[in-house]
């Protein structure tokens, strides 16, 4: 009988049953960023425990930091303890860091792929429950707690439990105007947000296999969003030609043995899954969440629920300052944001910023591009991405969390709704207790940011940029 | 490492509505900014705390009745989203020892595993049973027994689930986890000395 890529890496890494029934499974890669550390570093002083492998630890700054006036000390007193305290955690156990003004810096996600870091077959772990990201290579990638970090520092295993293997398979042709986080969208929405506990998400069918590499990587990185540990694609010739030639990617004939060794990694064509499900690609459209959590959404054409009588419903409409059973089309916009390790690479703003080239952000909204790493920048500005946005009127800023999350600068205000290319729309997600985020694809955060409303990204140009695929 | 074993976790209990409650929610992103876990209790539920106050709502988490509380019950899939352990962390700060819910999210279950904040499934109408109990009655103690897998309370007698691993895992205090994961530290060698990718792909 066949063996999923799940089962294959998990055997692999298997050290031991732990007595208390857990699997002790050995982490290939260990990300780290400023937030989630400094206490697990804190614990491993005080038990006297070294970093085990500071040799498959990498660090990096993104959560905290500002994307513009980034000169140190940073204004915010505690964004500047936080970074320090990294910068001395890796000094003092030898982990490399790609600190603010390296050119590697960057959302963790971003960069782990960017610099080849992450490849097929291995386990990942990093504090943040994107990790799931990762698995776009066929990596098993897991998002951990501070107190599993310092697992992992201490030891470079995690103590966890199998899972099961849930194959999602997306057939036939993506509609234009139709990307991948309109598919990712989609499945949380059918599966619901707490409808993959206890499973991987293993993404696949035709059109997941001619999906570019950052195509992968949003399906993957939202897998958490659905509730599921992890989420992987299997690895083929797509994963190998983005990994050529990347610094930790060896190379010559190193790399034609790794490319072997990653082809047997992936699932047998007979594993079997406890379960399937299928989505049918050309039934889809843009997506836009109207609600609270991502698996709150509808397509653009669609009405937001009108059936008030659900305690949930209704009060994420409440929140959402929405009538029942209005269209979401036509929704005022205050603030776009495009960023995030869910879409902010260098794919993402190409979209992004052929929708927006002749036309202006709309009066009264305030629209930002946030690279999701320093690569991305660099590689963006070569080609002019940051001229194409900032005549349009949008603001060019430096790699990083940003608005995702209301840990920096970038936050909204009062109740302003902001069309975003991230990941969460939870109450008080970006940085506002009232704020209001409408999750959707680059394009559609595109169109809103120059209609200052929700646009059906279909409608605004005449040939929609080919995401379909 | 000295971790406590837990099996009787007694006490009066707070009931917080809604599923989904995700971890932005029971801890905002700007009380991440610490590099401790000091004072996260004072900020439990702090958004939510302050939008009931605005509406003329009094919070769970704020209402003297539930003060001193030690059980939290909950509905379907708590903690989902980010992985901050802040959010439990803050919960077992403020005194939460044990979670009842329908569901919990995966990674919040395994942080709160990690720090001795015992969470434990029952069905819908079970919580809602224990919901009303403590609405009607805040002063009700409830007595959560993991190695009986029950919850009691004023004559009521719920079955509660707890997978064994983890049961085992309170019940012999052993969830603190790095020095088992350390414990045998060649086997950890002799796995990642088979691994091609550590290895330079030379085999
Ligand atoms: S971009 Fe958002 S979701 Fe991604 S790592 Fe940063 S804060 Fe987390």
């Amino acid at each position: 009988m066949g063996r999923t890529l799940l089962q294959k890496v998990w055997d692999l890494h298997t050290v031991r049953t732990l007595p208390t029934g857990q699997t002790q499974l050995f982490i290939g890669l260990h990300l780290i960023h400023e937030v989630t550390t400094p206490q697990a570093f804190d614990a491993l002083r005080q038990h006297g425990w070294t970093v085990a492998r500071p040799d498959r630890t990498f660090a990096t700054v993104d959560h905290i930091v500002p994307t513009r006036q980034r000169q140190r000390p940073f204004l915010d007193v505690m964004a500047e303890d936080m970074i320090a305290s990294l910068e001395r955690n890796c000094r003092d156990f030898g982990i490399p860091l790609y600190d603010i003004g390296d050119e590697r810096q960057g959302i963790v996600h971003v960069i782990g792929p960017e610099l080849g870091l992450t490849q097929p077959g291995m386990t990942i772990a990093c504090g943040d429950s994107h990790t799931s990201t990762h698995g776009a290579f066929g990596a098993v990638a897991f998002g951990i707690g501070t107190s599993q970090v310092r697992d992992v520092l201490a030891s470079q295993c995690l103590a966890i439990e199998p899972l099961k293997a849930r194959r999602i398979r997306v057939t036939g042709r993506l509609p234009r105007g139709v990307y991948a986080k309109d598919v990712i969208l989609t499945i949380i929405q059918r599966l619901g947000v707490g409808g993959g506990a206890g499973h991987a998400y293993e993404y696949a069918g035709d059109t997941i296999e001619r999906m570019s590499m950052d195509e992968r990587m949003t399906i993957c990185n939202m897998s958490i969003e659905g509730g599921a540990r992890v989420g992987y694609v299997n690895p083929d010739e797509t994963t190998f030609t983005y990994m050529e030639r990347r610094p930790f990617v060896p190379r010559g004939e190193a790399f034609e043995r790794a490319k072997a060794w990653w082809r047997s990694m992936a699932s047998d064509a007979d594993a079997v899954y406890d379960d399937e499900v299928v989505i049918r690609a050309e039934e889809l459209t843009p997506v836009v969440t109207w609600g609270v959590n991502p698996g709150q959404s509808i397509g653009v054409k669609e009405r937001v629920p009108a059936n008030t009588a659900d305690q949930q419903i209704s009060d994420a409409l409440t929140y959402m300052g929405l009538t029942p059973g209005q269209p979401i089309a036509g929704m005022t916009v205050d603030v776009a944001f495009i960023g995030s390790c869910t879409n902010g690479r260098l794919s993402d703003l190409r979209e992004a910023a052929r929708i927006v080239r002749g036309h202006h952000v709309a009066t009264g909204v305030k629209a930002l591009v946030v690279p999701g790493s320093a690569g991305v920048q660099k590689a963006a500005e070569r080609e002019g991405l940051d001229a194409a946005f900032r005549e349009a009127g949008f603001e060019w800023r430096d790699a990083g969390c940003s608005m995702c999350l209301g840990m920096n600068p970038d936050k909204l205000e009062g109740n302003q709704v902001c069309a975003a290319s991230s990941n969460r729309n939870f109450k008080g997600r970006q940085g506002s207790p009232t704020g209001r985020t409408l999750l959707m694809s680059p394009a559609m955060v595109a169109a809103a940011a120059i209609t200052g409303r929700v646009t059906d990204v279909r409608e605004l140009v005449e040939e929609v940029p080919a995401g379909g695929r | 490492m000295g971790a406590d074993k837990i099996r009787i976790i007694d006490g009066r209990a707070l009931p917080i509505r809604g599923d989904d409650m995700d971890t932005d929610r029971i801890m905002p992103a700007r009380f991440l900014k610490s590099i401790t876990f000091d004072g996260l209790e004072q900020h439990v539920f702090e958004d939510d705390r302050l939008e009931a106050k605005r509406s003329g709502h009094v919070h769970p988490f704020d209402d003297p009745k539930f003060q001193g509380a030690s059980i939290l019950l909950a509905d379907r899939n708590f903690g989902a989203g980010s992985s901050r352990e802040h959010a439990p962390q803050g919960l077992h700060r403020w005194g939460i020892r044990a979670v009842v819910a329908q569901s919990f999210a995966e990674i919040f279950f395994g942080n709160s595993l990690m720090i001795g904040l015992a969470c434990v499934t029952a069905p819908a109408k079970d919580v809602e049973a224990l919901m009303s109990l403590v609405n009607r009655d805040p002063q009700a103690t409830l007595a959560i027994d993991l190695q009986a897998r029950t919850c009691q309370a004023s004559g009521l007698t719920i079955a509660i689930a707890i997978p064994d691993h983890v049961r085992d895992t309170l019940l012999t205090g052993a969830w603190d986890t790095t020095g088992l994961l350390l414990d045998r530290y060649e086997e950890v060698n002799a796995v990642s000395a088979k691994l091609p990718y550590l290895n330079g792909f030379t085999n």
